[in-house]
């Protein structure tokens, strides 16, 4: 069944969106058939590609809005949001 | 009359991995630009061709960066973010998806169109006001030009082709690009990328040439034969130096061969300090053909065997044969001193597509090591059976790495009794008394290090896994390396912890991380009681240099005070300002001395 999920997610790693984290946004992208969008400050991109992604430039304390549609976006965005929590492996 | 270069005397700073200083010529290596773009329109019937032409040197690329990464050695695991990365860029949609749909509308040639398409990135990328990530457009830079090479046909450099002596400038240097490297015309190296235990940095100290890596943007500020001062001591890289800057470098090279002689003439010299304890120096190799460097430079035996090499090699399994030889002819050159062989520490993901797990978003605490020889045994039986069978051609114990506690260890130590039971069945003879340790590098082995220390014959310290993990930073992530700390706090005391948990059982413990090699470091570890340390043979003529000019007793009373310290940087004043006092410069002189901080 095709949805529509939409929710804020906390960049909390010190690095922000950088090229390692963009990699695993992407990384992600691949596991599911849904479409990642991000958008920030009005501002919405591919979710699955790294140049869009770090074309947003998103340090440390942003907040920035997930779009995912299609079937799997459930498990898409709780993966999602666990890579965010998680700071991309990146740090304590 | 001088032309003023603006770029006279610019100064980069990186990570230093391997030590000397050099002044020589840059050679860029794989980012040789393409000079020119070729513009023109094309025909309607021309366009599936041109973007079939486009769609095959995409390709190549793609091909080109997956053979980079499956070659990447273990140790280099860190990195693959950096190729994983220009692989995306390479099938970004702003990149290829754009080039395509601008030879359609456009009628242009593939190179103006991609040449467009990284206009736009560009032009994006300038306006954002972060810094690293608007710098990370020479990442798409790199991408776009391996794929307008192709498109020229022009052929990817080869290393192989150097016929000068140079300083290789590269973003980053895979084995696969260091295998064909024609080593004699090669004075140092510089890269972008890398840590202070990335290939480049191993491979150096092999060829004993000065390197620097982690300087982020060397092959951005380095042009082809630009002249470079590289010092593998502080990890500064001079750019096109002035008459001043090489003269005064020029002296710190004289005085730094001239120290390096001078210790070399020592190094055979037995490792005991002033009040006659003697420290065994080993080395840490990585192939059977190093052993007969290692001999030179006075090490007293392998206190880490890494036998990851032939696993890489043959991309797959090796045959027990093949592996048996090995060891073998190690144990054979190395006798009468002792080797001490660590089992397999690779993750399924080298090892080919049968034992490929997929996805795994935290390499480093995944599936690998003893986890990965635990799950498949027979390569783990393999390789056991082929170290038992080796040790009775020299002095061997084997040890497991990456054991988390009690029940790991057991289980391991279950297969290779196994093994020794199948051997004895078969009548293969064998060291019945070969002892059999476990490295100390995750941080829950230390804690547990007291009850280990009931069930094993002997602990390894690994620091460079052990710093990694306690401390929670990649030391080879050039973003967070700098708090990979030796001296920090609580690596001395998670270290104290292991020396004394081995000590109450009566069971030898040695290190052999990188820290064993680092000047600085060496006094502290013996005054906290360590008293066997392997390292890098290159390592070893200097430790055993400090050694005998210390002494134990003051070494001792030295660590009660650095225990007492909350920082690294404590640490770091206090034991300069001691080994200020204890060495005379003709061992510890200055430009050595700060090269251990790194």
């Amino acid at each position: 069944m095709k949805m529509e999920i939409e929710r804020e997610l906390n960049v909390i790693n010190s690095l922000g969106l950088h090229a390692r984290a963009a990699v695993k946004i992407v990384e992600l992208g691949k596991r599911f058939s849904s479409r990642l969008y991000l958008k920030k400050e009005n501002r919405e991109v591919d979710g699955e590609g790294i140049l869009s992604i770090l074309s947003l430039a998103c340090s440390k304390g942003t907040t920035i809005h997930a779009r995912i549609s299609g079937e799997d976006a459930e498990s898409f965005m709780q993966a999602l949001e666990e890579l965010f929590m998680n700071r991309f492996g990146e740090d304590l | 009359m001088t032309l003023q270069n603006p770029d006279e005397n610019r100064e980069l700073r990186g990570i230093a991995v391997s030590p000397g200083i050099i002044i020589g010529k840059a050679h860029l290596v794989d980012r040789s630009r393409v000079k020119i773009i070729y513009r023109y329109l094309i025909k309607k019937e021309q366009i599936d061709d041109e973007i079939k032409r486009l769609e095959a040197a995409v390709a190549a690329m793609e091909n080109r960066l997956s053979e980079l990464k499956n070659r990447m050695p273990e140790q280099a695991r860190g990195h693959s973010y950096i190729l994983d990365s220009h692989m995306m860029i390479l099938k970004d949609s702003m990149l290829t998806d754009s080039s395509i749909e601008k030879i359609k509308k456009e009628k242009i040639n593939a190179e103006w169109a991609l040449k467009k398409s990284f206009d736009e990135i560009t032009r994006i990328f300038s306006e954002i006001d972060d810094d690293y990530i608007s710098r990370r457009i020479s990442d798409v830079e790199y991408v776009v030009e391996g794929v307008l090479r192709n498109l020229s046909g022009e052929k990817q450099q080869n290393l192989n082709e150097i016929n000068e002596r140079v300083i290789i400038v590269a973003h980053d240097l895979s084995p696969s690009d260091t295998s064909e490297l024609n080593i004699g015309k090669v004075m140092g190296f510089i890269t972008d990328g890398g840590g202070k235990t990335s290939h480049t940095g191993i491979l150096a100290q092999a060829l004993n040439i000065p390197a620097v890596v982690g300087l982020e943007s060397a092959t951005r500020m380095v042009h082809e034969g630009d002249l470079l001062i590289v010092d593998g001591n502080t990890g500064k890289v001079t750019i096109n130096p002035d008459d001043e800057t090489i003269i005064l470098y020029q002296e710190r090279q004289l005085k730094d061969e001239e120290y390096k002689s001078s210790i070399a003439k020592t190094c055979h010299l037995p490792s005991v300090t002033i009040d006659g304890h003697h420290i065994p120096v080993r080395a840490n190799i990585e192939f059977m053909e190093e052993v007969a460097a290692v001999r030179e430079y006075g090490a007293e035996g392998i206190g880490l065997y890494r036998t990851e090499f032939l696993y890489l090699r043959s991309k797959g399994m090796p045959p027990e044969e093949e592996l048996f030889e090995d060891y073998k002819q190690v144990a054979e050159l190395v006798f009468p001193d002792l080797v001490t062989i660590r089992t397999l520490d690779l993750g399924g993901d080298k090892l080919g597509p049968p034992f490929k797990t997929t996805g795994e978003i935290n390499p480093a605490l995944g599936l690998r090591a003893i986890r990965f020889c635990l799950r498949e045994k027979e390569i783990f039986k393999c390789q056991l059976r082929a170290i038992l069978r080796a040790s009775i051609y020299g002095k061997m114990q084997v040890m497991f790495p990456m054991i988390s506690g009690v029940q790991e260890f057991l289980d391991a130590k279950a297969i290779f009794d196994e093994v020794k039971k199948e051997l004895d069945e078969k009548g293969i003879d064998y060291d019945r008394d070969m002892k059999v340790g476990i490295m100390i590098e995750v941080p829950s082995a230390v804690t547990m290090a007291d009850v280990l220390a009931r069930h094993v014959d002997f602990f390894s310290i690994g620091t460079n896994d052990l710093i990694q993990y306690a401390l929670a930073s990649d030391r080879i992530n050039e973003h967070v390396a700098h708090m990979f700390q030796p001296l920090h706090p609580a690596i001395l005391r998670m270290i104290r912890h292991v020396v004394l948990a081995a000590g109450e059982a009566g069971i030898p413990v040695a290190l052999c991380g990188e820290m064993a090699g680092d000047p600085r470091c060496i006094p502290v570890l013996l005054g906290l009681g360590l008293s066997d340390l392997s390292m890098s043979a290159q390592s070893i003529p200097m430790a055993k240099a400090i050694i005998r000019g210390m002494s134990i007793k003051e070494a001792r009373l030295d660590f009660q005070k650095v225990i007492s310290l909350g920082t690294a940087a404590e640490v770091h004043r206090y034991i300069d300002q001691r080994i200020k006092a204890v060495f005379p410069e003709t061992i510890f002189p200055e430009n050595n001395l700060r090269n251990a901080s790194a």
